[in-house]
């Protein structure tokens, strides 16, 4: 056989492959898009979820969802970010830092049923929590934090050495040039990694079913008091999320239309998902371009 | 390779004033001694050339000198700066990297404008008028011959300029700092001809007013625009002399071998 001929099977094969992981992706897509698009209505996302009669909505679980989300986002990023730039930019390496990043490691691949498990043993029973929204939220930010850190890590880490060098050989601190030059010319793959990282948090499920719960109790959107029961922003009530809701009406619901609400709910949840994955690579790039001035 | 004495040396004594000197210079990798007892002074407001096979040491010492190899190696022995010991601990290596600044082999502007390229370490060194930083940005792009070319298009990204368009930015960056001292290394190896003589024109007039140190691997160059030229052998300072002097009657066997290409 001479170069050329395995040259042609070896990309016909690759080209088959891709092809594979193609096609099981728009036929996921296809399906869970073709069975759920028709029911998505106006009422569907704004009014509440039935438990025995046909016709509820998803509008609590679509806002726990965002809410939850913003939570975890506002808990988790100073932390990654603190550590992603310990990490980069400051610590040597020696067993300590090994430590930290096997630590790391460790933890983004713990099963996320395993991280509820123990949010529900250590928040909602040993803290005394309860089943909220807050319980949930560490959760999450136990599952987001190892991938964020590592992401804002790499992030810094891929800015080439010889601007640091040029940061300092202008007389700037470490620090200086660590947040005017190296973490705005990071934060294009930043943006991308935290924006994907929101798509993995909205769509979680096993890590929230026994930290923030399954029910989710009427509230009153216009109470903008967090610390009142029935607020919609108080976070210490419980909140079953769109993903959580999923779930539950496929096992255990006993509303007429719960094959319906399932599909109709499923799409919701994959086309935020898919905003937020062409949402990052739109704005990352858009960022990328500003930040360097170029047009 | 030919054995040269390592212990032998011919340093002159220069006549102008005195901008640095190092005293018995020894630098550190772990366990890796990569400059011996360097004794040199460089003279006020002229080029000083650093020539020498590769992995002689050239960067090394030149990184000394504004404590760039600070965290990176072993640095002992004095560094006299306006009568200070500048390698001491006690010294707040910013401020020395004010007054010294320095030019990398690889032009590394940051991913911002050209405008802010000059003016985000002057407002970080407090200069915040919009004059006074229009000013410098206008004098610096001068001085590194760079103003005419991006005289309106200041707001353009740095990154899209030519490689030696942008190695002339970080000129000016540097200078923009109005240092006393520029280091430079190995600037033009990058470049292109019509590059290298541009910023060799442009070294030329900044001697004028700045006291240059530079690391070239071009032995014309180095012969075309310094003043003093210092050759080192394995981490040694084997000569260091006027330039025509090193060039044209050189006093060590090795120096001698190096600037004809019996080298090695
Ligand atoms: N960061 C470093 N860590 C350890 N050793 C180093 C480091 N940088 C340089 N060295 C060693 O120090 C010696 C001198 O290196 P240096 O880079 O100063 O040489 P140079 O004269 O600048 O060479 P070139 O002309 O190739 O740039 C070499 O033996 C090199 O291996
Ligand atoms: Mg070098």
């Amino acid at each position: 056989m001479n170069a050329k001929k395995i040259d042609r099977i070896a990309s016909g094969v690759i080209y088959a492959l891709v092809a594979t992981v193609v096609i099981l992706l728009i036929a996921i897509l296809g399906y869970i898009l073709f069975n759920g698009v028709p029911d998505i209505s106006w009422s569907f996302l704004t009014s509440a979820a039935q438990s025995f009669s046909a016709g509820g909505g998803i509008r609590d679980q679509l806002f726990n969802s965002l809410y939850l989300l913003v939570l975890t986002i506002i808990v988790s990023l100073p932390i990654g970010l603190g550590a992603g730039i310990y990490l980069s930019e400051y610590a040597s390496d020696n067993w300590f830092t090994d430590l930290i990043r096997t630590s790391v490691e460790v933890l983004s691949s713990l099963p996320s049923v395993v991280v509820g498990l123990f949010g529900y043993l250590l928040f909602v029973i040993k803290l005394n929590l309860g089943f909220s929204i807050l319980s949930g939220a560490i959760a999450l930010t136990f599952f987001n934090l190892p991938l964020l850190t590592r992401n804002i890590e790499e992030s810094l880490r891929s800015v080439p050495n010889l601007q640091r060098e040029a940061g300092m050989s202008l007389g700037l601190s470490n620090w200086k040039t660590t947040v005017k030059i190296i973490l705005p010319a990071a934060l294009p793959g930043i943006l991308t990694g935290l924006i994907l990282s929101a798509g993995r948090i909205f769509g979680e499920a096993a890590a929230l079913i026994y930290t923030a719960g399954q029910s989710a109790p009427t509230v009153d959107y216009g109470n903008w008091n967090i610390f009142s029961a029935t607020s919609f922003l108080n976070p210490m009530r419980p909140a079953e999320t769109l993903a959580v809701h999923i779930w539950k009406v496929n096992t255990e619901s006993v509303t007429p239309d719960a094959h319906l609400i399932s599909s109709a709910s499923s799409a919701v949840l994959i086309i935020v998902i898919l905003i937020f994955n062409l949402g990052a690579r739109y704005l990352g790039n858009k960022l990328y371009n500003k930040i360097t001035a170029t047009k | 390779m030919n054995e040269y004495n390592l212990n032998e040396s011919y340093i002159t004594n220069i006549k102008e004033k005195s901008v640095l000197s190092t005293k018995d210079l020894q630098v550190y990798y772990g366990d890796n001694h990569a400059i011996f007892d360097a004794n040199l002074s460089f003279p006020r407001h002229e080029i000083t050339a650093l020539i020498g096979a590769s992995g002689c040491g050239k960067s090394t010492f030149l990184r000394c000198l504004n404590r760039m190899n600070d965290k990176i190696a072993r640095v002992e022995g004095e560094i006299s700066y306006r009568d200070v010991n500048i390698n001491s601990s006690k010294i707040n290596v910013y401020e020395v990297r004010k007054h010294i600044g320095m030019v990398f082999q690889r032009p590394n502007p940051f991913a911002k404008s050209i405008r802010e390229n000059i003016t985000f370490a002057l407002k970080n060194a407090g200069i915040t008028k919009k004059n006074d930083l229009d000013e410098r940005l206008e004098q610096s792009l001068k001085g590194a011959a760079l103003w005419d070319e991006v005289k309106d298009d200041l707001n353009k990204s740095a990154l899209a300029l030519s490689g030696g368009q942008q190695q002339r930015l970080c000129i000016a960056r540097s200078i923009a700092m109005r240092p006393d001292i520029l280091l430079l290394d190995e600037p033009a190896s990058a470049l292109d001809p019509i590059s290298t003589s541009k910023i060799e024109e442009t070294l030329k007039t900044l001697s004028k007013d700045y006291s240059i140190i530079i690391v070239t691997h071009n032995l014309q160059q180095a012969s075309r625009i310094s003043d003093y030229t210092a050759f080192l052998h394995l981490g040694h300072i084997i000569e260091y002399n006027s330039t025509v002097n090193v060039f044209t009657n050189p006093h060590m066997q090795a120096t001698e071998d190096y600037v004809s290409g019996n080298f090695g």
